[in-house]
């Protein structure tokens, strides 16, 4: 049975997928169906409960503003960060990784030694000095500052694969017909390593996801009037006592979002992993 | 044909067999209804008595002691009896697992997988002791010991306390053998014991083996799918062909005057290992390539403190190969032979001597420059799936060399030239599209040997190519590499193990022990006259099919193992396990002096030996 119709065969995939796809697809056209503009003012609804009645089915917030128009800019702007983010650290862990695991030896050491350095670096502080010198809100900031971290780890479990394809013997074999490391690097070492990257891309994904909404909660991420699900769940938790449903919309469908990817990532580590041939 | 079945031989009626299996099937649900794998077998057999079961791969002999033993799959579906010492079986729960490995006990194919990695060998060797025996872990483990003493490991004290990744492959059968033994079982199965294993040390346990049955109380069921390993061995054969039992009879009557035709395959199966020359004159011409004093050494991970050290895993080897010349590299596992090849193709760094290609040290070519000779110089591995990309399709994998090397093709061209030598390999072009994992080992090591082949290199280095098939596949791509062979004037170096490979299709060979060369002969002297006691030893290991002969082959195999590198012998690197080693052998290293007719022999004693030894040739099967 191919990878592919183990995957379709899941369940869980099939509902964690069909979950996330539609709430990529909501918050792609939501925002513009809706007669509500993303920082819409109205006066007549302040903290409106949800409801039909209001207009406002999933209430407003202090301002008036609509909170599932809200929502669902936050889930998009969330998952674009999540999405480039993780590609981010993607591109620089996989070559990386697989670079210094497949020439081994001395280079092998100087790489992995800067990634410990890079990663003993106290993370939030370092966000925290660089959103402070280019100005806070940068989308790019903000990017750059998680992407920094997603790829360490994928460096080193790229690393540790590349260092056990590097002694297969179809690795010897291509160097044996005449392949130079570059050549043997980009046709066999990365393309055997896709199985191990699509996985944990897949379980990256909801860690960037959280990760920025974990920045913009402290008021290091996306700034007003944008929105994002950590921006929102900030907001609502000032008002949790009087306004519950503020703090409980951008919160569940952040908890919905991040269980979607994380099923998803493990049913594809069960559908690609080898061992389970 | 059907013969006899076993429940009728003269003298049933006297005791019971210690294990009988009647109308035993084994049967699995199947995408297509139902496969039925084993067919109303009925075999017996008693105590002192070896029982041979042999077939190939497929034929349903290790499915049928499996599921007498009650190990079949979940899925499998079982009728019939199975009685030991007369009493029925039962198939499942408590009352089989007690006399699972008590009474019944099994020993199979890779002893790393069946011995608990994480477990002392004295512990996992007691831990049955006191499971099945009740007895204490401290009588349990002084057992133990006399278990191992009785499988004949040395140091057995010392052992008790070792991993199964300390010991060697030979040693780890031999221990579990010992665990097999633990409760003086009626009946010992052993499922392919020695295919994992070098011929001497495969002799080593197969003489272990016949001493067993020789004490006289135990059953031995010896599954193989070598006619050549039951001939020194069992009373009685019996051949499966895909599930059914075809011939039953005497050892000496079915080698004598095999009936079924399944028994011939497997015979002549046995007799092709066995032997068959290569009678093509040497050629002789200008050197394609030179070894001169080829040293590898790897360094060793120690702490810093005591500072580098190294294992010596090559020395001073020095050799001359012709154009168009076929030359076998032989010895045990851990004599250096795949170091010695992959330094040829600097693949690994030698760290002392040249490797010189039509007159160009190869280690002194810029990385580019040796890039393009690569052309010239190609390569298959042992493990057929290994050494194709997974992730590439046959054609991709083919063409690959004529990617990098003659990038003017337009990749219609390369698809015409990867089809044409998909032909010439003799695979379908419907594999083109295919990849790695959905082909059988045989169609692997024909596209390893495509790929190898479609530049025409000057030379195609062998690394075990057929050390990992079943026997009908190994028969099929020796023709192959021979036809290739005479095709075109490709040179050929072969790394095996297994010498009838090497006789087959070698002008000459090269014995390695330690890394070292102690013997270079042409193909048919060595094998008739084996000047080298390591080379004798060698010989007189190959298993031959003949019920007359193996006996007492098997009586004088070669004692121990290849030393660690690490630890090399001073003087004769093979002085520890020479039967005639004497004084000189322990300090000096014998030097490696020509023998006549371009043999090199590394032996202080070759002469004395040689006169001694007269003509005597090592019988090494039916065709010498």
């Amino acid at each position: 049975m191919s990878s592919w119709a183990r995957l379709k065969g899941n369940r869980t995939v099939l509902v964690a997928g069909g979950a996330l796809v539609l709430l990529a697809v909501l918050a792609l056209l939501g925002p513009a169906l809706s007669p509500y503009a993303l920082d819409q003012l109205d006066w007549q609804h302040l903290a409106a409960p949800p409801g039909l009645t209001s207009g406002h089915w999933l209430g407003t917030d202090r301002l008036g503003r609509d909170l599932l128009v809200r929502t669902l800019e936050g889930v998009r702007v969330s998952l674009v960060i999540g999405v480039l983010a993780t590609a981010v650290s993607v591109v620089i862990g996989v070559a990386w990784g697989a670079t210094a695991g497949y020439l081994g030896g001395r280079t092998d050491e100087v790489m992995m030694r800067a990634v410990d350095v890079l990663n003993s670096l106290p993370y939030l502080f370092l966000v925290i000095v660089l959103t402070t010198l280019v100005g806070r809100g940068s989308v790019s900031v903000l990017l750059l500052a998680i992407g920094a971290i997603g790829w360490i780890t994928m460096a080193r479990i790229v690393r540790g694969q590349a260092l056990s394809l590097r002694h297969r013997e179809f690795i010897e074999a291509a160097v044996a017909a005449g392949g130079s490391s570059a050549h043997v690097l980009a046709r066999h070492v990365v393309p055997n390593l896709a199985g191990v990257v699509v996985v944990y891309a897949a379980l990256t994904l909801p860690q960037m996801v959280l990760f920025e909404s974990f920045l913009s909660f402290l008021g290091l991420g996306v700034q007003e009037p944008l929105a994002s699900l950590g921006s929102l769940v900030r907001d609502g938790a000032k008002d949790m006592q009087s306004a519950l449903w503020m703090l409980l919309v951008p919160a569940s469908v952040l908890i919905g979002l991040i269980l979607c990817c994380n099923f998803l990532g493990d049913a594809l580590r069960d559908a690609l992993d080898p061992r389970e041939y | 044909m059907h013969s006899t079945p076993a429940n009728t031989e003269p003298g049933a009626a006297a005791a019971a067999p210690a294990l009988e299996l009647k109308q035993l099937s084994v049967g699995f649900p199947a995408q297509a209804g139902f496969t039925t794998v084993v067919y109303e077998l009925s075999l017996a057999v008693r105590a002192g008595e070896c029982l041979g079961v042999v077939g190939e791969s497929g034929a349903g002999k290790s499915q049928a002691f499996l599921a007498a033993m009650g190990l079949a799959p979940r899925s499998a579906q079982v009728t019939g009896s199975v009685r030991l010492s007369g009493a029925e079986l039962a198939r499942e729960g408590g009352a089989l697992r007690r006399v699972r490995g008590a009474e019944l006990a099994m020993v199979f194919q890779d002893p790393m997988s069946s011995l608990t990695p994480h477990m002392r060998v004295g512990d996992q060797i007691a831990e049955v002791l006191v499971r099945h025996r009740g007895a204490s872990w401290r009588a349990g483990r002084r057992r133990a010991q006399q278990l191992l003493e009785r499988v004949h490991v040395g140091d057995a004290a010392r052992r008790l306390r070792q991993y199964p990744f300390e010991l060697s492959g030979g040693l780890r059968q031999r221990v579990m053998i010992a665990m097999a033994l633990a409760c003086d079982p009626v009946v010992l199965i052993a499922d392919e014991p020695t295919t994992s294993l070098d011929v001497t040390i495969q002799a080593q346990i197969l003489a272990l083996l016949a001493e067993l049955k020789h004490a006289g109380t135990l059953a031995i069921v010896l599954i193989t799918h070598d006619l050549a390993v039951v001939a020194g061995l069992a009373d009685r054969v019996a051949v499966l062909e895909r599930g059914r039992l075809v011939e039953l009879g005497a050892t000496q009557q079915i080698f004598a005057a095999p009936v079924h035709p399944a028994t011939r395959l497997l015979l002549r199966h046995a007799q092709v290992q066995a032997g068959r020359e290569s009678r093509a004159p040497p050629p002789r011409g200008a050197p394609l390539l030179e070894l001169k004093d080829l040293a590898v050494r790897f360094p060793l991970r120690a702490p810093a403190w005591r500072g580098r050290r190294f294992v010596t895993a090559l020395s001073e080897v020095s050799l001359e190969l012709a154009a168009g010349e076929a030359l076998g590299i032989v010895g045990e596992s851990g004599s250096g032979k795949s170091t010695l090849v992959r330094a040829i193709l600097q693949l690994v760094r030698a760290t002392a001597g040249e490797v010189i290609w039509l007159g160009h040290p190869l280690q002194q070519l810029s990385a580019r420059a040796l890039r393009a000779l690569r052309r010239d110089l190609q390569i298959i591995f042992q493990d057929p799936l290994a050494s194709l990309d997974p992730r590439m399709s046959v054609l991709e994998i083919i063409a690959e060399p004529l990617r990098l090397h003659r990038a003017q093709l337009t990749a219609s061209e390369r698809e015409t030239a990867v089809l044409a030598m998909l032909a010439r390999v003799g695979l379908p072009e419907e594999l083109a599209q295919r990849y790695p994992h959905q082909l059988s080992g045989g169609q692997c090591q024909r596209v390893g040997i495509a790929r190898a082949m479609i530049l025409k290199p000057k030379l195609l280095v062998c690394d075990e190519p057929v050390s990992a098939l079943d026997v009908a596949t190994q028969a099929q791509v020796i023709e192959l590499l021979a036809e290739l062979r005479r095709e075109s004037a490709t040179a050929l170096v072969i790394v095996s193990h297994n010498l009838a490979l090497v006789r087959g299709l070698c002008d000459r060979v090269l014995v390695l022990y330690l890394g070292r060369v102690l013997e270079l002969a042409a193909t048919a002297d060595l094998f008739a006259a084996p000047l080298h006691p390591y080379t004798r030893a060698l010989l007189e290991a190959i298993p031959v099919p003949d019920p007359a002969l193996q006996p007492a082959r098997l009586a004088t195999a070669l004692a121990g193992e290849l030393p660690s590198a690490l630890s090399a012998p001073a003087g004769c690197v093979f002085h520890t396990r020479c039967a005639h080693a004497v004084m000189v052998c322990a300090h000096t290293l014998p030097p490696l002096e020509p023998g006549g007719e371009g043999r090199l022999i590394a032996c202080h004693r070759w002469r004395e030996l040689r006169d001694a030894h007269g003509a005597t040739a090592v019988r090494t099967g039916y065709s010498s």
